[in-house]
């Protein structure tokens, strides 16, 4: 587990309910280093999306550690621990969560809502991130104006207005069609190439194919994780042996 | 990794409360009506005794508070006592009575409007021999026609009191009115306004001293001679700071003999005590209000918890997006706030626009007391502060996971 790994899981179990429990996870140790584009592939129900949200914070582990950028999140109260999701994590979920009401653009500088940031910084921003996902021009539709796959975008852009150490999307191609999926794949792969630490989770082994690594899950558990690209990858791959 | 989360500015928060009321305008709309309503019935009651109460005064200043009213009372018998002939030029030697006028009630005879009517019908009417000056003293406006003169005090003609014209059913003169008074035609001559000081006057068909003496047997007996009939009504202006003094001296001064059979008051008195009774607020109306803001409580409460069932994702997605727990309480408890403060500030505008159409239509000066409308804000306020709470503490206590689940 190096200094700089940007996420750090170690032991990682989550169990819900009590009668009977239900184990979602059973023990997951990975590292994920600043820049990598991590794809977690594995069938329904095999833990994907409570291992998201608890690498997200948004929920705490039954047992194990989970280190963001160094910093032991159990160790942080709501306060720190939802400051921390504001200015280090990004979200993007397959069903986008857009405020129906708002404007693109107002829903991409709401990624920023809770990071104090002043407005005009975040309009600001906004308007950048917009333009990273192509949608400069539908910066004043509502939602419901615009398709599915520009949805997404804007989800992404929401996800990434706030220049997060982690982006974490959870099936963001699941309400896609596959050529908008494809699209919005192009898409994460260049904003990785950009620089941004991407987590990706997909049921579809073909879009994971795609990328550079893989870690496959089976009923709460890593079966296998390609590894880190060879220029981080020196802790990666192994540790879930 | 350092630093906390930060507070939402003022505009953000604002913007953050009201996305409920965007969304759903209608929804929020009807569920602040309650609010709306029980506060504009409380600014209303508040507002309208207020405003009658300001309306009875501003009455009773242009009226004055001077005059003292002296009237017969009873004998040691029991029985009606009359004031001494000679009792207006006695209390007119007071010194500090500026102004004095006075009324004889002639007993035996009642005025109807026409001879067709059964003697016993007489709507408790009077029938008045008056002073001339009646008018001038009591500061009683004519409504229609003209006040008497000496001329037509001597004349069978009458002026009617407010009261008597409106059942008599005269409510125009025409030249040629006339009541039954006494078993012959007297011509109206005119209609008083209505006199708060003295209400005997609004009941009663009046006519000169001279004129109940000839044509209606109004007479006294002095020594040997048969004079004008004795006055019972006596209305003194007492010099404005004196009125106390002159009180005390009147029962004696009209009836130095027996002094106890002669009743002293102040009428204004009277009218000060309906203003208190009006300015005291109409306690049922205040309770339907009351009810009606507990009843908008609740549904204010209602619509918040069913609020934040349904926005369950949205609730999950702010978290997601760093909001603490203590951002997602304050957001619901201020939407709550937000709602009932809408409703209170319709409300509020409503009773005050109901008061200001009433009080005008009555001639009132519209008086909405300070309380009235900070209350209405307050109890709004606190109306959605309680009812917002606890949906506010549901929200911030959902787990953000669930709703954000793909199914
Ligand atoms: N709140 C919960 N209570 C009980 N069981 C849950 C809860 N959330 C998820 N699970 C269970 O945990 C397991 C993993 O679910 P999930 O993480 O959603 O898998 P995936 O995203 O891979 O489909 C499933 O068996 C699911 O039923
Ligand atoms: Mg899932």
């Amino acid at each position: 587990m190096s200094a700089e790994s940007v996420l750090s899981l170690e032991g990682v179990t989550k169990v819900y309910g009590e009668e009977p429990p239900v184990p979602a996870l059973r023990g997951v140790s990975f590292s994920v280093e600043a820049g990598e584009l991590v794809g977690i592939v594995g069938p329904s129900g095999s833990g994907k999306t409570t291992l998201l949200h608890i690498m997200g914070t948004l929920e705490r582990p039954s047992e194990g550690v989970v280190l963001i950028n160094g910093t032991d999140a159990a160790l942080l109260d709501d306060r720190k621990l939802s400051y921390l999701r504001a200015r280090e994590i990004g979200f993007v979920f397959q069903q986008f969560f857009l405020a129906e009401h708002a404007t693109v653009r107002e829903n991409v500088a709401d990624g920023l809502l809770y990071a104090g940031v002043d407005a005009e910084l975040r309009y600001q921003r906004a308007d950048e991130a917009l333009a990273r996902v192509g949608l400069e021009d539908r910066s004043d539709f509502k939602p419901t104006k615009i398709s599915g796959g520009q949805r997404q975008r804007v989800a992404i852009a929401r996800a990434l207005v706030g220049r997060p150490a982690i982006v974490l999307a959870d099936e963001p191609t699941g309400n896609l069609d596959s050529a908008t999926g494809a699209s919005i794949m192009g898409l994460l792969k260049e904003l990785n190439a950009d620089g941004a630490t991407i987590i990706m989770i997909t049921h579809d082994s073909e879009l994971a194919g795609q990328l550079p690594r893989q870690i496959r899950m089976l009923d709460g558990r890593v079966t296998s994780d390609t590894g880190a690209k060879p220029a981080t990858g020196s802790m990666a791959g192994g540790r879930d042996q | 990794m350092s630093g906390r989360s930060h507070r939402l500015g003022f505009e953000d928060g604002l913007r953050v409360a009201s996305v409920g009321l965007r969304a759903r305008p209608l929804r929020a709309g009807l569920s602040a009506l309650g609010i709306a309503i029980g506060t504009a019935a409380i600014v209303a009651v508040l507002g309208l005794s207020s405003s009658s109460q300001a309306g009875l005064l501003a009455e009773i200043d242009r009226l004055g508070t001077n005059l003292l009213t002296v009237e017969a009372g009873k004998s040691l018998t029991g029985e009606d006592a009359n004031l001494p002939v000679d009792a207006p030029a006695r209390i007119s030697h007071i010194s500090q009575v500026e102004q004095l006028a006075y009324t004889g009630q002639v007993k035996d005879e009642d005025v109807y409007r026409s001879p067709l009517i059964p003697v016993e019908n007489t709507g408790g009417l009077q029938v008045r021999a008056t002073s001339l000056n009646l008018p001038a003293v009591l500061n009683t406006g004519i409504a229609r026609g003209t006040w008497l003169n000496t001329a037509t005090a001597t004349v069978p003609v009458t002026m009617l009191g407010s009261t008597a014209a409106r059942q008599l059913g005269i409510d125009r003169v025409f030249p040629h009115e006339r009541v039954w008074l006494g078993n012959q035609w007297f011509n109206v001559v005119g209609v008083l306004d209505s006199s708060p000081l003295a209400p005997d006057v609004d009941n009663s068909a009046l006519v000169g001293f001279p004129a109940a003496r000839r044509y209606l047997g109004y007479t006294s007996v002095v020594g040997s001679r048969v004079e004008m009939g004795p006055p019972n009504s006596i209305y003194a202006r007492a010099a404005q700071g004196h009125e106390a003094e002159v009180q005390a001296v009147l029962a004696k001064t009209a009836n130095p003999e027996s002094p106890s059979q002669v009743n002293v008051s102040q009428p204004s008195d009277v009218l000060t005590a309906r203003a208190a009774a009006a300015g005291a607020f109409d306690s049922l109306f205040l309770g339907l209000g009351v009810v009606a803001l507990i009843v908008g409580a609740v549904g204010v409460a209602n619509i918040m918890i069913i609020s934040v069932l349904e926005r369950r994702s949205e609730i999950g997605l702010r978290r997601a997006l760093g909001a603490t727990e203590t951002q997602i309480r304050s957001q619901f408890l201020a939407e709550s706030v937000l709602l009932a403060l809408i409703g209170g500030a319709v409300g509020v505008f409503s009773g005050v626009m109901a008061t200001a159409v009433y009080a005008s239509a009555k001639g009132w000066m519209v008086v909405i007391p300070a309380e009235a409308w900070t209350g209405g804000i307050a109890s709004a306020l606190l109306i959605g502060a309680l009812a917002g709470l606890l949906p506010a503490m549901k929200a911030s206590r959902m787990p953000p996971t669930a709703a954000l689940r793909t199914a």
